[in-house]
């Protein structure tokens, strides 16, 4: 076990921990954001650079600090290492330059996305980043294309984490879609724009933290925030069958796995609740779910706000 | 910016025996199980051998061949700039526009091969016999400008020898070209 | 100072690049003595008194990067050749493998033994594939003569060497691109750590040097490390190979002893002989395209008065402020004529181009400044444009997975900042600047 400190908080961590794991333990606000890093996902992260921290102690052997901001979810921790996150004015400015960066590109079509209000980059550009743009030029565009009959792709909003290529390798028997082309023409393609074809496949729309991978069996049929998100199970033998069914009245509008704080889904029995596509895009008839509750969801206020949490808690307190 | 999918399409094609036994030898160069390696060398096979260009056909061949899927194949094909995705005509001329290059006058050559071949860069005559490309650092500073053509450098060009090189790959002598 | 060669001395010697001429002329001597008379870690010892300093361009001890080397049992370590020489200036890596292709294979075989490497590669980019054929050749001739393969010379030593290209990627010559490059994945630059002294190739510990500090092991071991670092001033060992560009009067590949002034090397007979065409000189890029560049006023002295050597201090006196970086030692000149903001957007759209993509300060930070500065170059410039190119610089310095991002800001900071009325002039006079170049920058007035 090592030592480390995180905006003045102090917490043991097993040896090989990253820094935003480390963070992770400690929770709330002295949490980096992380938009390509997943837990779940082996390799990912780095890239995105939104979780840069700034080491002010490098160890208590060497306690010198980093010269450059490095990303927390790839540097592990050594002891003694004192960490500064939110306490950092240079890591606020750096994030927010990260923020810009990222949103350049990126176009405004918030309001007609199906991601809005469960979007990652939403939650970072509120955070983090500033008001205006100073982008002038004209922003990189890509049509949008089906891959597959289930999944469609927005490469406009893609902000390549790539996290989906992960998924696709290690969820699935074979990777159909990868990396194509370099620098800014970078894209996530499938190159001959053939169908993703795999039982698994849909998970990579659970792990893209933005609307560029969207359920097109629940295109533009509701914002997310007019749904209820309630907990379903059923027997599937390809998954663990646990899954969160998004409602409105009696009816399942879209189903997707259950998935934490950070976004990432949850283990259930010790394994990640990835779910089949079978439960995903074709049990969508409430007959074939038992519904054990309502699901909490506790990170995007735009989908909490005035739901369950609240309600439930009212409704604790009452009964208390 | 979406590929036009339907022009990167091509025949099947496949390689000389001499090709597919020399693969078998970079892959035996190989640790166990690392054939992958042997990638890149074999695009440039492919591409020198198989019509000038990739097409979605050729890469997966190779991915056949070095028994790899065919994404790995576009993955790596669709970063390396030498790698030509589109038909290209028989000559590919790929001329430096890189800094030292600049220096020493590539703006004026390129436009002088526009001119000259009634195309812009991008773009293939309609003969096609010509392809003109403008690529970044050949690492030829010293001897710029300069362009690449099927691996061979021609450097301390001059609108002159431009008009020499290219007349002399219409002609389909090349070796008769004084630098 | 005496322009002692201890590299490309021989590079004319017609036949030079068969292994009979070159043995001829004392080539692998050093291999016969390392293999006879001196272990591994003796290898290792002498590069560390030598001095040497990584020829690619960030200039890490040699030695020192050697000796992080994980040595575990029972897992195989690998020596690569980065010769993905594409740096915007350098060009010596090329000339020293298309003239003298064994110096770089007598390297290999005695960096290999240092480093307990029994397979070991030569990346080399794409683009120069007449010389992976030179390669080949002197590979398979030391081969046959026995030094390469298995029991190399009696000594119970194996090793075998290979080529493998790159397709057209500056980023491959980064060194963790490099290897997955090799592993036959795209180019992208690894997260560190793991460093690959580590885990590199296939996971395995892996050394990636560049051709001239691969090469310089040969006459380090011939005539010991303290005698090569007698050569050169203080942390600056050795010779180097300097590929000068850009308008001089003699553009070429030049060894030099570390020390020669930057005077002398732009205007002596024996270098460039001056700026060509007898034009006056404008500014100097030292050391490639990603090192900053000097106003004409800093190039030969430094900000103190004193004269500038090529050293990697000297070069690096005052700072970014003032100075620059010896770097890869493409030394770029620029005349009277040339445009900084022209050159400026061109290196700009060189890094836009070899970004590799993964991550976003790089692959949107390069774009925007590349964009930003085409529209200034074109006469669609604002004045704040300039600083907005400041500010985008420094949120991609040093926020990058890799070093390509700091190579892509510091031109662009240092051309606003050694430059600034030019950029603003191509403002405030558009229609101007589209027909006519700036001209020579003046002094500022010191304090």
């Amino acid at each position: 076990m090592v030592k480390v400190t995180i905006d003045d908080v102090e917490i043991e961590v097993e040896v090989g921990t990253s820094i935003l794991n480390a963070a992770r333990k400690i929770g709330g606000e002295v949490v980096p954001p992380a938009m390509c890093y997943y837990s779940k996902l082996e390799s990912s992260g780095g890239k995105c650079r939104t979780c840069l921290v700034e080491v002010a102690a490098g160890s208590a052997a060497d306690p010198r600090p980093m010269p450059k901001l490095v990303a927390s979810c790839s540097t592990p921790v050594a002891d003694g290492m004192v960490i500064r996150n939110k306490t950092s004015d240079r890591v606020r400015e750096n994030r927010a330059g990260v923020v810009e960066f990222l949103l350049i590109n990126h176009p405004l079509d918030c309001p007609i996305c199906d991601q809005a209000g469960e979007c990652h980059l939403q939650d970072l550009g509120y955070e983090h980043g500033k008001a205006k743009t100073r982008y002038e030029e004209d922003r990189r565009t890509f049509d949008p294309i089906d891959i597959g009959d289930k999944i469609k792709l927005h490469m406009n909003r893609c902000i390549l984490c790539y996290r989906c290529v992960h998924a696709a390798d290690q969820l699935t028997d074979q990777r159909g879609h990868g990396i194509i082309n370099r620098g800014e023409h970078a894209e996530i393609s499938t190159y001959i724009e053939k169908a993703i074809d795999n039982d698994f496949s849909g998970n990579v729309i659970d792990v893209c933290p933005v609307g560029a991978l969207t359920d097109k069996t629940f295109r533009f049929k509701s914002r997310v925030w007019f749904l209820k998100p309630m907990e379903g199970e059923r027997t599937c033998t390809q998954c663990s069958g646990k899954a969160v069914l998004w409602m409105f009245g009696n009816e399942i509008y879209r189903v997707t796995a259950r998935k934490d704080q950070y976004g990432e889904v949850e283990d259930i029995d010790g394994k990640t609740a990835w779910i089949c596509n079978d439960c995903r895009f074709e049990k969508k008839d409430v007959s074939k779910w038992t519904i054990t509750g309502p699901r909490v969801v506790d990170r995007h206020s735009v989908i909490s706000q005035g739901k369950y949490e609240t309600k439930m808690n009212t409704k604790i307190k009452r009964i208390n | 910016m979406h590929i036009d999918i339907t022009k990167r399409k091509g025949e099947r094609v496949e390689f000389s025996d001499a090709s597919l036994t020399r693969i078998k030898e970079l892959r035996a160069n190989l640790p166990e199980g690392k054939h992958k390696s042997a990638i890149i060398q074999v695009l440039h096979m492919a591409q020198s051998e198989l019509g000038g260009w990739l097409s979605i056909e050729t890469m997966d061949y190779v991915a056949e061949v070095l028994d790899i899927t065919p994404i790995e194949v576009y993955e790596v094909a669709t970063f390396y700039t030498m790698f030509h995705l589109d038909k290209t005509g028989k000559y590919v001329l790929e001329v430096c526009r890189t800094g030292p290059c600049m220096l020493v006058g590539s703006d004026k050559l390129i436009e002088h091969i526009e001119n000259k071949l009634n195309i812009k860069v991008g773009e293939t005559t309609a003969d096609e016999m010509f392809t003109l490309k403008t690529v970044e650092c050949l690492g030829a500073c010293g001897y710029g400008p300069m362009l690449q053509c099927q691996y061979k450098n021609y450097e301390f060009l001059t609108p002159e020898k431009v008009d020499d090189l290219l007349q002399a790959m219409r002609n389909g002598n090349l070796e008769t070209y004084q630098p | 100072m005496k322009g002692r060669k201890l590299l490309i001395e021989n590079a004319n010697i017609s036949g030079i690049e068969s292994f009979e001429i070159y043995q001829k002329y004392g080539g692998y001597r050093a291999v016969d003595k390392a293999l006879k008379s001196m272990s591994p870690d003796d290898v290792v010892e002498e590069v560390k008194k030598s001095g040497l300093r990584g020829r690619g361009g960030a200039g890490f001890p040699t030695g020192l990067k050697w000796s992080f080397l994980a040595k575990p049992e029972g897992i195989p370590r690998y020596l690569v050749c980065n010769a993905d020489e594409s740096e915007p200036g350098t060009f010596k890596d090329r000339y020293l493998m298309e003239h003298i292709p064994h110096l770089l294979i007598e390297g290999m075989i005695l960096s290999s033994y240092a480093l307990g490497a029994n397979l070991s590669f030569i990346y080399i980019r794409g683009e120069f594939m007449w010389i992976l054929q030179i390669l080949e050749k002197a590979i398979a001739e030391a081969y046959n003569k026995g030094y390469l393969g298995k029991n190399i010379k009696g000594s119970g030593y194996h090793l075998d060497l290979r080529v493998l290209p790159g397709g057209g990627a500056y980023i491959c010559g980064e060194e963790t691109a490099l290897i997955e490059s090799l592993e036959g994945k795209r180019g992208n630059p690894r997260i560190k750590p793991p460093f690959p002294a580590v885990k590199g190739l296939w996971g395995c510990p892996t050394v990636v040097n560049n051709v001239e500090s691969i090469a310089a092991v040969v006459p380090i071991v011939n005539e010991g490390g303290d005698s090569y670092a007698a050569i050169g001033i203080g942390r600056s060992t050795g010779t180097k190979l300097i590929s000068a560009c850009g308008n001089v009067a003699r553009p070429g590949v030049y060894e030099i002893e570390l020390g020669v002034s930057v005077e002398e090397f732009i205007y002596g007979d024996e270098y460039c002989r001056g700026i060509a065409n007898g034009k006056k000189l404008k500014a100097c890029v030292p050391g490639g395209s990603s090192v900053p560049i000097l106003p004409h006023y800093l190039v030969t002295k430094t900000a103190s008065g004193e004269d500038r050597l090529m050293t990697y201090e000297s070069l690096a006196d005052g700072g970014f402020a003032t100075g620059s970086m010896l770097g890869s030692g493409g030394f770029i000149v620029f005349d009277e004529d040339q445009c900084i903001v022209r050159n400026t957007w061109n290196f700009a759209r060189f890094y836009a181009h070899e970004s590799c993509g993964q991550c976003s300060p790089c692959r949107e930070g390069t774009g925007w400044m590349e964009k930003v500065l085409y529209r200034l170059e074109h006469g669609n410039g604002n004045i704040r444009d300039i600083d907005l190119l400041a500010e985008i610089n420094k949120k991609i310095e040093g926020n990058t997975i890799c070093p390509l991002g700091d190579a892509a800001a510091w031109p662009v900071a240092a051309a606003i900042r050694h430059f600034r009325e030019e950029f603003e002039w191509h403002v405030t006079s558009r229609e101007e600047a589209l027909l006519r170049n700036y001209g020579l920058s003046k002094e500022p007035v010191t304090v």
